[in-house]
């Protein structure tokens, strides 16, 4: 006997038969039954937010430092479209969400209802799916595969918008088994003909080059175990995208740094000399490619990508492989192995001979001050200080975020959470309380911007009322930094709009909050206010105070080639030649 | 390493110089999609085109089979190589689609579309009309004193020779399905 519940029941079902703990949500009208259903069990948790943008980056957050599909609920019209942009951010980022809607009852669609928006006909271009369920007898099956589909093949966010009526009305349960799913099944082993074919070009190349990305964290725990021992079995260097950073260690030995736009200069000048580029899970997303024509021109490119539509999106591969990374590697390693483990010694030997020039050059050494906190500085501090412990990383966007990617060491995928392809400022401080929800005894510290962090700061009510014990390490330049270094590169230092006008005192909000304030002006008293910020048993709210002109380098300003990088101040200026500014 | 040398004040540098200035060759592409007739499905597909500017040249688009609620769009697209590519790649990957054929790669393939045209015309010119539509094998499906409708089907470049045609023997107004295709042979 199928089981009869109201469509409110049946959300609430489906969320534990998929094995949800946490919903991230906002009531509203729209959803009330399905409220009333959550207050009525004590299986799934449900964290009340503050704004619904901010549910869906906790979600965000959530699932990238777990694996685990997130899940936020929120109400019809204001509640759907404020999830938008949390929606674009997660498809992007090719993160797993299942987001649930209210809606106005069927009878009243389209009639421009209080509350009423056309949140399917809003949410298509921001999902990977989505459904307007109008009959309650269809609700539990659309559930799962709601699920089946936000974490098969590339993950991305699905939306099932529920009209007020469904959730009351009564029909049969569809348990998960018996939900119809086996239509979308997204291709998951490489061709073993494609995997050949990389593995022989593997055998000769002279100046061969992982490049990988996201990809390899979304495969799961597997992938980066296999890139790990193909890395040190082969012994070619690797680098990886931002969404990357930690399938393979930062203290790895063939470990290159980020590449891209901030990335580092051996991580670039190899994507431009290498013979053989083995991209792993990335997809030439334009900030690491720059000018098209001139990217990486003598090299024959391997890409493996679950999504088909990525392959010669932009950059045309010699060979495509589509399937799942942690599959496609297992199966080239073992190809590898068994014909005789070979690489080109020789070639090799004179790449990383190269590749170890590149790398004397230091590109991120900066200047330092004893007067002034250098953002750089503060980094380095927060890295020696909290180095070895169960640390997790938001950023928001900004200097900030890149600053971070280049002085922060992960040893460890899903340890690292930030927003790469939508760069949404106000990422950060929700995602970092979605990652502390989901690992409570873990440290937690989201790395912001002072204007960032301001986006969603009302999040703080929510990292309180849950005691997650976020650190939020501001580094405060009174300045929206990047968008300031654009202007002063590339505007003639026109700073249009560009200062932080009116901070608050975040000491004092964060007093305000119930939380704990603490502000750092001086380099000396640094060490001592990041260990009093990690000490405390809470919130913390962490103004640091940093120099408010500082640029971020290396940057391959956009639509350039990787090998016209600029290292430092005075190559912005032209005065000091090229190997001067390195030294800056 | 070169320095981008831009002045104070200056404003010709941009950073969004981004575009491939070699523009290659446009090829027209008929697609057709087999997808669940569910709602929204559509919206979905055309979505796809716009959101992303690649062009739809025609789009028709039926339930094919009742039993299991499939309908058929026949797209026909332009774009360079890569971009066709790049669509059918995505139109793969959407949840309600089962399947994508190139029928401009897939081997040959028959191509047709079903247009009504209305002539009003009198004397020499109704006449001619008529006349032509016989060469064209358009048969007439109303008739007033002062006009026909003609109905035909061909392939797009036929309807637009036809129509050329009528355009000085009084074409009013005229409608089109869009191209319907299938592959040559078993
Ligand atoms: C929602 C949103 N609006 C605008 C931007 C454009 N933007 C990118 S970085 C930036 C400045 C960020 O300032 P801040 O958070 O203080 O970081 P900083 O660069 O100073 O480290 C802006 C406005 C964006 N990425 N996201
Ligand atoms: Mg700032």
């Amino acid at each position: 006997m199928a089981r009869q519940m109201t469509g409110a029941e049946m959300v609430v079902q489906a969320l534990k038969d998929q094995g949800v703990e946490v919903v991230f949500g906002y009531p509203g009208g729209a959803v009330l039954p399905i409220y009333d259903a959550i207050f009525q069990q004590n299986d799934i948790r449900h964290i009340l937010v503050r704004h619904e943008q901010g549910a869906i980056h906790m979600a965000e957050g959530y699932a990238r430092s777990t694996g685990k599909v997130g899940v936020a609920l929120v109400t019809s019209g204001p509640g759907a479209t404020n999830a938008v942009t949390g929606l674009t951010d997660a498809l992007l980022d090719s993160i797993p969400l299942v987001v649930l809607s209210g809606q106005v009852p069927t009878f009243m669609i389209g009639t421009d209802g209080f509350q009423e928006a056309d949140t399917v006909g809003i949410t298509r271009p921001c999902t990977k799916h989505n459904w307007l369920v109008k009959d309650t007898a269809k609700l539990s099956e659309v559930m799962h595969q709601a699920f089946h589909v936000a974490k098969s093949g590339r993950p991305g966010p699905v939306l099932v918008d529920i009209p007020k009526d469904v959730q009351f009305a009564t029909a049969d349960y569809t348990e998960m088994p018996a939900a119809r799913t086996a239509h979308y099944q997204p291709r998951t082993t490489g061709d073993t003909a494609q995997i050949a074919r990389m593995v022989e070009m593997m055998e000769t190349a002279e100046r061969p080059l992982f490049y990988t990305g996201g990809g390899v964290i979304n495969s799961g725990p597997r992938a980066s175990q296999l890139l790990r021992e193909f890395v040190a079995e082969t012994g070619f260097p690797i680098t990886s995208t931002l969404m990357g950073l930690g399938s393979y260690p930062a203290s790895g030995q063939n470990w290159l740094g980020m590449l891209g736009m901030h990335g580092l200069y051996e991580a670039n000048l190899s994507m431009h000399g290498c013979d053989l580029m083995l991209n792993i899970g990335a997809r030439f997303d334009d900030r690491i490619t720059g000018r098209i024509p001139d990217f990486s021109p003598k090299s024959k490119k391997v890409h493996v990508d679950i999504d088909p539509s990525s392959i010669n999106k932009v950059i045309r591969t010699d060979v495509g492989i589509i399937g799942d990374v942690a599959e496609v590697l297992a199966e080239a390693l073992r190809q590898w192995r068994a014909r005789g483990s070979k690489v080109n010694k020789e070639g090799l030997a004179k790449w990383w001979a190269q590749i170890n020039e590149w790398r004397a050059v230091k590109c991120l050494t900066y200047k330092n001050s004893t007067t002034v906190i250098k953002p750089q500085y503060a980094l380095e501090r927060l890295e020696a200080l909290t180095k070895g412990m169960d640390r997790y990383i938001t950023t928001e966007v900004g200097q900030h975020q890149m600053w971070a990617a280049q002085f922060l060491g992960f040893e460890d995928p899903n340890r690292w959470m930030t927003s790469g392809g939508l760069g949404t400022m106000g990422y950060g401080l929700p995602a970092s309380i979605g990652v502390q929800i989901a690992h409570p005894k873990s440290l937690v510290i989201n790395v912001a911007g002072e204007a960032s962090w301001l986006m969603n700061m009302q999040e703080m009510g929510t990292a309180m009322q849950f005691r997650t014990p976020v650190k939020q390490f501001i580094l405060n330049n009174e300045r929206l930094g990047m968008v300031r270094q654009w202007q002063e590169l590339l505007h003639g230092e026109r700073y249009s709009q560009s200062w932080s006008e009116s901070l608050p005192d975040f000491v004092k909000l964060a007093e305000a909050f119930g939380c704990k304030g603490i502000q750092c002006t001086d380099p000396k008293d640094l060490d001592d206010a990041i260990m009093q910020m990690l000490r405390y048993d809470g919130p913390v709210i962490f103004d640091c105070r940093v120099e408010k002109h500082e640029n971020c380098f290396p940057m391959i300003p956009s639509g350039k080639p990787h090998n016209e990088m600029l290292l430092g101040d005075a190559d912005t200026q032209g005065v000091i030649g090229a190997k001067g500014a390195v030294l800056v | 390493m070169s320095a981008l040398n831009i002045k104070k004040g200056s404003t010709s540098h941009s950073a969004y110089e981004l575009r491939d200035p070699n523009t290659p060759v446009i090829e027209s592409h008929t697609l057709a999609v087999v997808v669940d007739n569910e709602s929204g499905v559509l919206a979905r597909v055309i979505g796809l085109f716009s959101g992303r500017g690649y062009n739809i040249e025609s789009l028709t688009v039926a339930e094919t089979d009742h039993a299991s609620h499939r309908s058929r769009i026949t797209i026909v697209t332009t774009g360079t190589p890569q971009v066709i590519e790049h669509i059918k790649s995505l139109l793969e990957r959407m949840v309600p689609v089962h399947e994508v054929h190139d029928l401009t790669v897939e081997g040959p393939s028959v191509q047709r579309e079903l247009a009504l045209l209305k002539v009003a015309g009198h004397g020499e010119a109704r006449i001619e009309a008529l006349r032509l539509a016989e060469i064209f094998r358009a048969n007439v499906v109303d008739s007033t004193l002062e006009s026909f409708v003609f109905e035909m089907t061909g392939t797009p470049v036929k309807i637009d020779a036809f129509a050329d045609l009528m355009r000085p023997l009084g074409l009013i107004e005229i409608a089109r399905t869009g191209v319907a295709a299938l592959s040559r042979g078993a």
